[in-house]
């Protein structure tokens, strides 16, 4: 089997202003080296709200509120021409900040997240409401602490206040007297990341229809590194978040590729299906708390709105193909290899070109190209252009060298087969898999054949290689499923025809 | 930083008069910052260049003079591409500028 079928996906934000506004890296970073400079007395009232972010057309369409051609249609700038407020959307929601909160205390089994008594009063009666959270999940949140205690822990244990409103509601605790790796900023950023990957796996089950029971395997592929001094990147927040989300059935590990490990787990996911080793395979990841208000300073210069407020969460489902469900295809990977160089003419090529021709396919042949889908209105002003655009650029570009496009039809290929960003910029999350949904949905009701998801990582980052770094895979229709009747002999038919044969010997026998 | 320094570095090596610097910036903003930085100083003096004018030949490698120095089998395989999806007399007359007005030598 070469296939394997997404049965459905979920997408969340969780709108994350006020741990932005401080542990966000740049406002972090900036504290730290310039104390309460121009840029941190600047950046909270040119944070867009909870509100204003629940009605921006682009985290809209990533939630499913809204659709990618609505999205396109929308007038800009979006972040000016709001549209209705919606909390919830087709594959997932827009988490307020204070349940994202109480949502981290939920998910927290160590006693490193304590919250004030009151607003853990307040934070609870909120979830109660919440559609997919159950009593099991509930019992986790704690009945809370005196601000007194609260406030020693920040001042003389190393934990890190907690806001909302602009008091302190919390903290977050060190988990080891001495070891860094498990320092309260740390701790913070993997529980972030770990909330936000339960609650995007609870509405991957609403939206499949599945019980957490019948999941069996979890891949987790966020850019977080969980562990301790002896093994500081050890992982399986899979395997954590499966545990909070219900998941008693199902194992899990982690996959990291910096920005293009989302499309690694789920071509790994997509293999572990497609051999039969496991019977399905949920893809999940948080966000990131340290991109959170990364490119502020250039929003702020330039008075614009500081966008980057919420952590961005995804989900996908993976099982065995059902002659319905639309698949990923494994007999035609796009793979940037060692070897590859790093040029965007190298890249694309390998990303791009040489899966089509592996398939006996065109550029054309794709509805739907989802690179690297940042959101503009963040990236133009910090100077990284139109990040989208520019991959359509490049595709198109390469598909004119390769003869298969004049030059001139470059700019319709690019509004053809090209999409707005949508996605935030935290890293992995943007990277193709947003457009899976919209992608799935399309090639269901027939308006689309195919689409390319195509992840890319910036290796470098880490210190050990320059290499470049990226995988691509198709999604279609489903393969017309086998009929064993159809042109082929069932064992009974044989057996009948054996005994006509045998009977017919045995008359010739007695003659 | 890590490339202003390699910069300083090799200018110091080998000489000012005996460096180019040719950049791939794939935006004009930052291109003419990069110039800048090579020419005059690091005009954000974020890195080892910030006050130090080494006024280096800069070029942007979509420039003519460059263009015709490389290997046009190289240049169709690494460069060809970006040709058609960038501005490039924008970028080549943004380090042009930069260059014109500050760089001590020319190839």
């Amino acid at each position: 089997m070469t296939r394997a079928a997404i049965k459905g996906t979920a997408y969340c934000l969780n709108y994350a202003s006020e741990l932005g506004c401080y542990y966000g890296n740049t406002p972090y970073t900036e504290r730290v080296e310039h104390g309460e400079s121009e840029f941190i007395q600047k950046l909270p009232p040119k944070i867009q709200s909870y509100e204003a972010a629940a009605s921006y057309p682009p985290n809209l369409a990533y939630i499913g509120a809204m659709s990618v051609e609505e999205l396109e249609a929308s007038a800009q700038p979006w972040y000016t021409h709001l549209k209705d407020l919606s909390r919830f959307g087709k594959y997932g929601e827009i988490m307020p900040e204070d349940e994202f909160i109480g949502l981290m205390d939920l998910c927290d089994v160590f006693d490193l997240i304590w919250l004030e008594k009151t607003f853990a009063a307040e934070v609870r009666e909120k979830l109660e409401k919440h559609p997919l959270l159950k009593k099991e999940q509930l019992d986790r949140l704690e009945a809370g602490h005196d601000l007194s205690e609260i406030n020693a822990e920040t001042e003389k244990d190393g934990a890190l206040p907690l806001y909302y409103g602009g008091k302190v509601v919390g903290c977050c605790r060190k988990g080891h007297h001495s070891d860094e790796n498990l320092a309260a900023h740390i701790l913070l950023e993997n529980l972030a990341s770990k909330a936000g990957g339960v609650l995007v796996l609870l509405h991957l089950l609403k939206n499949t229809g599945m019980d957490a029971l019948e999941v069996r395997y979890v891949i987790e592929c966020s850019e977080e590194a969980v562990g301790d001094m002896n093994q500081r990147g050890g992982g399986n927040i899979a395997k954590a978040i499966a545990e909070i989300a219900g998941c008693k059935n199902a194992s899990g590990c982690d996959v990291r590729g910096f920005c293009a490990a989302p499309v690694d787990a789920m071509t790994i996911a997509a293999g572990l299906v497609a051999s039969g080793a496991q019977a399905n395979v949920a893809v999940v990841s948080g966000g990131a708390i340290p991109k959170l208000f990364m490119n502020a300073r250039d929003h702020v210069r330039k008075d614009l709105p500081a966008l980057e407020n919420c952590l961005g969460n995804f989900a996908a489902m993976i099982t065995p193909p059902d002659g319905v469900t639309p698949e990923m295809r494994l007999d035609a990977l796009g793979v940037h290899t060692v070897g590859a160089g790093a040029s965007p003419q190298a890249v694309t090529t390998a990303l791009v070109y040489e899966p089509l021709q592996k398939a006996g396919l065109t550029f054309t042949d794709i509805d739907k190209y989802a690179p690297e889908l940042h959101i503009p209105e963040i990236t133009l002003p910090a100077g990284a252009g139109n990040v989208p655009e520019a991959n359509f650029k490049m595709i198109a570009a390469l598909a004119v060298m390769k003869q298969q496009l004049e030059k001139q039809a470059m700019p319709e290929f690019i509004k053809k087969h090209g999409l707005p960003g949508f996605a935030h910029t935290q890293g992995h999350i943007p990277s193709g898999v947003p457009y899976l949904g919209h992608a799935v949905d399309a090639i269901k009701e027939g308006k689309m054949t195919r689409a390319m998801i195509i992840g890319k990582g910036s290796l470098f980052l880490g210190r050990l290689t320059n290499l470049a770094d990226g995988l691509s895979f198709m999604v279609e229709a489903a393969a017309p499923a086998a009929k064993a009747s159809e042109g082929g002999i069932t064992k009974d038919e044989v057996k009948h025809v054996l005994l006509d044969v045998l009977a017919e010997f045995a008359e010739k026998l007695k003659a | 930083m890590q490339n202003q320094q390699r910069i300083k570095d090799a200018a110091e090596k080998f000489g000012a008069e005996n460096t180019v610097v040719i950049l791939g910036s794939s935006d004009a903003e930052g291109a003419e910052l990069y110039a800048e930085t090579v020419t005059v100083g690091d005009p954000t003096f974020a890195g080892p260049l910030g006050g130090v004018s080494l006024g280096l030949p800069v070029y942007h490698i979509f420039d003519e003079a460059i263009k015709t120095e490389a290997d046009p089998t190289a240049w169709e395989e690494q460069v060809a591409m970006m040709e058609m999806v960038l501005d490039t007399d924008a970028l080549a007359m943004a380090v042009a500028k930069m260059r014109e007005e500050h760089s001590a030598a020319k190839l």
